[in-house]
């Protein structure tokens, strides 16, 4: 993209459906087909075998231990991971659903589905239902959110199961990276070292990454962080090293369900939507795909989910949006301000003393 | 680089470890709420988005100088040209000291610092730090070499080589004027480098934020021409200081309002108290420079104040971020009001049931 595109808004490689990411980046038009991840957590077992194989096989090293605890337990679920970040590049979510029994409403985006209700209740705040949120006590480090407070019953306590006054459900997703059609981490890399792959993918080259952090908060699902010990940022790179030898990715070599599917996008794609019609043949409405639409806020992404819930309960956003979709506005508005800010200082010397 | 995961955390996020803490009671911030609590539901109340790992004090440090060498550059090159010899050095000398320290802390800000120069590897567009980059390395320059010229003229003079003291000025006026012209990018590109971001409170006020940042720029440079200047040099330095101060009030204030539930922010926290105390430094610096320009040291002591407005306000805007990306209430909120307004919209026109997209 030059940069009349860029300060001008006609370049449409910012936002909206591209059906071809990897020609838009610059590679010639025989490259592989783009490729990507169907995570159907519908059946997923929650047993982290994905996150184990990915750092083996990445050699990606230990997240790092809380202070005050050894084994990082984050004190809400059986999730010690907490969120995806530098060195955890498959998260497996694990979300325990307590509510007394029929108490899903509509008010809880739940549907009566003949399984247990949808969701977990909506709370006031950030995960504590007794205090006031705001936004100092949001918990960035996690794992001090006390799980039980969420409970509609104050006297819960320890593990439940489904008895005559419970519903409990067990969401489990594993996350990744979403290798999305406008990834925002990429945009934004002053660098170069994250890039396109021939395969459509998002990587970083760590030999280029001067840990600047740009990519950091322009991510808008959270994904990609900076390592303490290395000053590197570093995220899924869906097993570079294996795709170029024809390998599928390790996470979905190891994904003893078939949660974690493999395979070239446009399969995948279709694979999800037959799947999806298929729960809710089944009567599963709250099923639904999340990433799928070639027309949401990135394009759609290479790597995407079926969910049980909604997004955000699995710590994803809603309805996110590639930042850079609104550059060129930004770059004109920061540009007549110049112009502004320059028109003023020739101002104040106005009609002055010589 | 602690290995303790709390250091860690304190300093990713650049604010103090206790402020983030959950709090179980209901403290004295219950009160300071401005918006109702917004129902939205989460995973287990975590942050959504990554907040910055940009460091405090280096980012927001480097945000007031960038902005100070900005206006400090024009005010020197035209103090020169209308004849105000101390506004002119400065000017020059603040220019050329904003953009050098400015650009250490750009680069200790790097977590690979000495791999800075990779920034000069590609222009990109799309990255506002990648177009920073080249905007602060060439002002750089000229502000350096402007400096310079400034300083080694008279000292050349005084050993009597005025024709090559001449030539220096001559250069000095040349690289002063180019310095002047890139200045005004310098102060405002910074407010896109911020925007371009998923972090609510920065992206929402995309529109809004350059007009404050360049406010922002015009009172620190400003500020320091009243510190620097002469009572008899001083007048487009005071002009400008308080045209700065009252854009920077404005448009602060009116960013506030506009951002609805995400400009809660900026209303608690230390974000709260870093504006507040911003807003009273802005306009005691404003009023004593109206009412105490003609005298040196009230001029000198509006001019401080002015400036410490203008850092106040880069400190506020970047902890005011912080605190918005750990927010999930930020993400969830405005995007699943965003998806109600777009179903309510194309409610006719909805797609097939069995796509259920989320
Ligand atoms: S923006 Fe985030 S989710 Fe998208 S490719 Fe980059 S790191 Fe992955």
């Amino acid at each position: 993209m030059s940069l009349f595109e860029a300060f001008s808004g006609t370049a449409n490689s910012l936002s909206g459906p591209l059906p071809d990411p990897t020609t838009d980046a610059g590679w010639s038009g025989d490259h592989p087909k783009r490729v990507g991840f169907f995570t159907d957590t519908s059946v997923c077992i929650g047993c982290k075998a994905c996150e184990v194989a990915c750092k083996e096989w990445n050699l990606v090293p230990d997240d790092g231990t809380d202070a005050s605890d050894l084994y990082r337990l984050t004190g809400m679920s059986y999730d010690n991971t907490g969120d995806l970040g530098s060195s955890t590049w498959r998260h497996v979510a694990f979300i325990e659903d307590v509510r007394p029994h029929g108490s899903a409403t509509a008010a809880h985006g739940g549907q009566q589905t003949g399984f247990l209700p949808a969701g977990l209740p909506a709370v006031h705040g950030g995960g504590n239902g007794h205090t006031p949120r705001d936004a100092d006590t949001a918990p960035p480090g996690g794992g001090t959110v006390d799980l039980l407070s969420l409970l509609p019953d104050d006297g819960a306590h320890g593990q439940q199961t489904p008895d005559d006054e419970r519903d409990v459900r067990w969401l489990m997703a594993s996350d990744v990276c979403k290798h999305c059609t406008h990834a925002g981490c990429l945009d934004v890399c002053p660098t170069g070292a994250l890039f396109r792959t021939e395969f459509g993918t998002v990587v970083v080259q760590d030999d280029i990454c001067n840990g600047c952090g740009y990519c950091v908060p322009s991510c808008p699902y959270g994904v990609i962080d900076v390592r303490e010990s290395d000053g590197g940022a570093h995220k899924c790179t869906l097993c570079y090293d294996r795709l170029g030898e024809g390998l599928e990715p390790a996470c979905a070599k190891a994904c003893p369900t078939n949660s974690i599917q493999f395979g070239d996008l446009d399969e995948l794609q279709a694979a999800a939507d037959a799947r999806l019609a298929e729960l809710h043949g089944r009567g599963v409405h709250e099923a639904r795909l999340y990433g799928r639409d070639p027309d949401d806020g990135v394009g759609g992404d290479g790597a995407f989910f079926l969910l049980l819930d909604e997004p955000e309960v699995y710590g994803m956003p809603p309805d996110p949006i590639v930042t850079t979709r609104d550059l060129p506005e930004m770059w004109r508005n920061a540009a007549l301000t110049a112009v502004g800010l320059g028109a003023a200082v020739v101002a104040a010397f106005w009609g002055g003393r010589r | 680089m602690g290995h303790d995961a709390n250091t860690e955390m304190s300093e990713r996020s650049g604010i103090d470890r206790d402020a983030v803490k959950p709090r179980r009671g209901r403290g004295r911030r219950g009160e300071e709420l401005q918006v109702p609590e917004a129902e939205f539901r989460s995973y287990y109340g975590r942050p959504i988005i990554k907040a910055p790992v940009w460091k405090n004090p280096d980012v927001p440090l480097y945000l007031f100088l960038g902005g100070l060498a900005a206006t400090s550059s024009g005010l020197g090159a035209l103090g020169g040209a209308t004849g105000r010899p101390t506004l002119r050095r400065t000017g020059r000398l603040a220019a050329a000291g904003g953009a050098i320290g400015g650009t250490v802390f750009l680069v200790h800000d790097l977590h690979r610092p000495s791999r800075f120069h990779h920034m000069l590897r590609v222009l990109k567009p799309t990255s506002p730090l990648s177009v920073g980059t080249w905007i602060l390395s060439p002002f750089a320059t000229f502000a350096a070499a402007t400096a310079a010229a400034e300083l080694t003229e008279p000292v050349l003079r005084g050993r009597g080589a005025s024709t090559l003291a001449g030539l220096v000025r001559r250069a000095g006026g040349a690289s002063g004027a180019a310095s002047a012209v890139i200045g005004p990018a310098l102060g405002t590109y910074t407010a896109v480098l911020f925007s371009n971001t998923a972090v609510p409170t920065w992206h929402e006020a995309h529109r809004i934020l350059p007009v404050v940042f360049a406010g922002s720029a015009a009172a620190a440079g400003g500020g320091m021409g009243l510190v620097g200047a002469s009572v008899r040099d001083n007048e487009p330095a005071a002009r400008l200081g308080v045209a700065g101060a009252i854009v920077e009030l404005v448009a602060g204030s009116s960013m506030e309002r506009s951002l609805g539930l995400l400009g809660d922010v900026y209303h608690k926290g230390r974000a709260g108290t870093l504006m507040k105390a911003s807003k009273a430094c802005l306009a005691a610096g404003a009023v004593g420079t109206l009412l105490g320009r003609k005298r040196r040291w009230s001029a000198a002591l509006s001019g401080l104040a002015l400036m410490a407005g203008s850092a106040l306000t880069r400190f506020g805007v970047f902890d005011a971020g912080i605190a918005s990306a750990n927010d999930p209430a930020h993400i969830v909120v405005p995007q699943r009001e965003r998806l109600r307004q777009r179903q309510s919209t194309n409610e006719t026109t909805q797609a097939p049931p069995d796509r259920a997209f989320a």
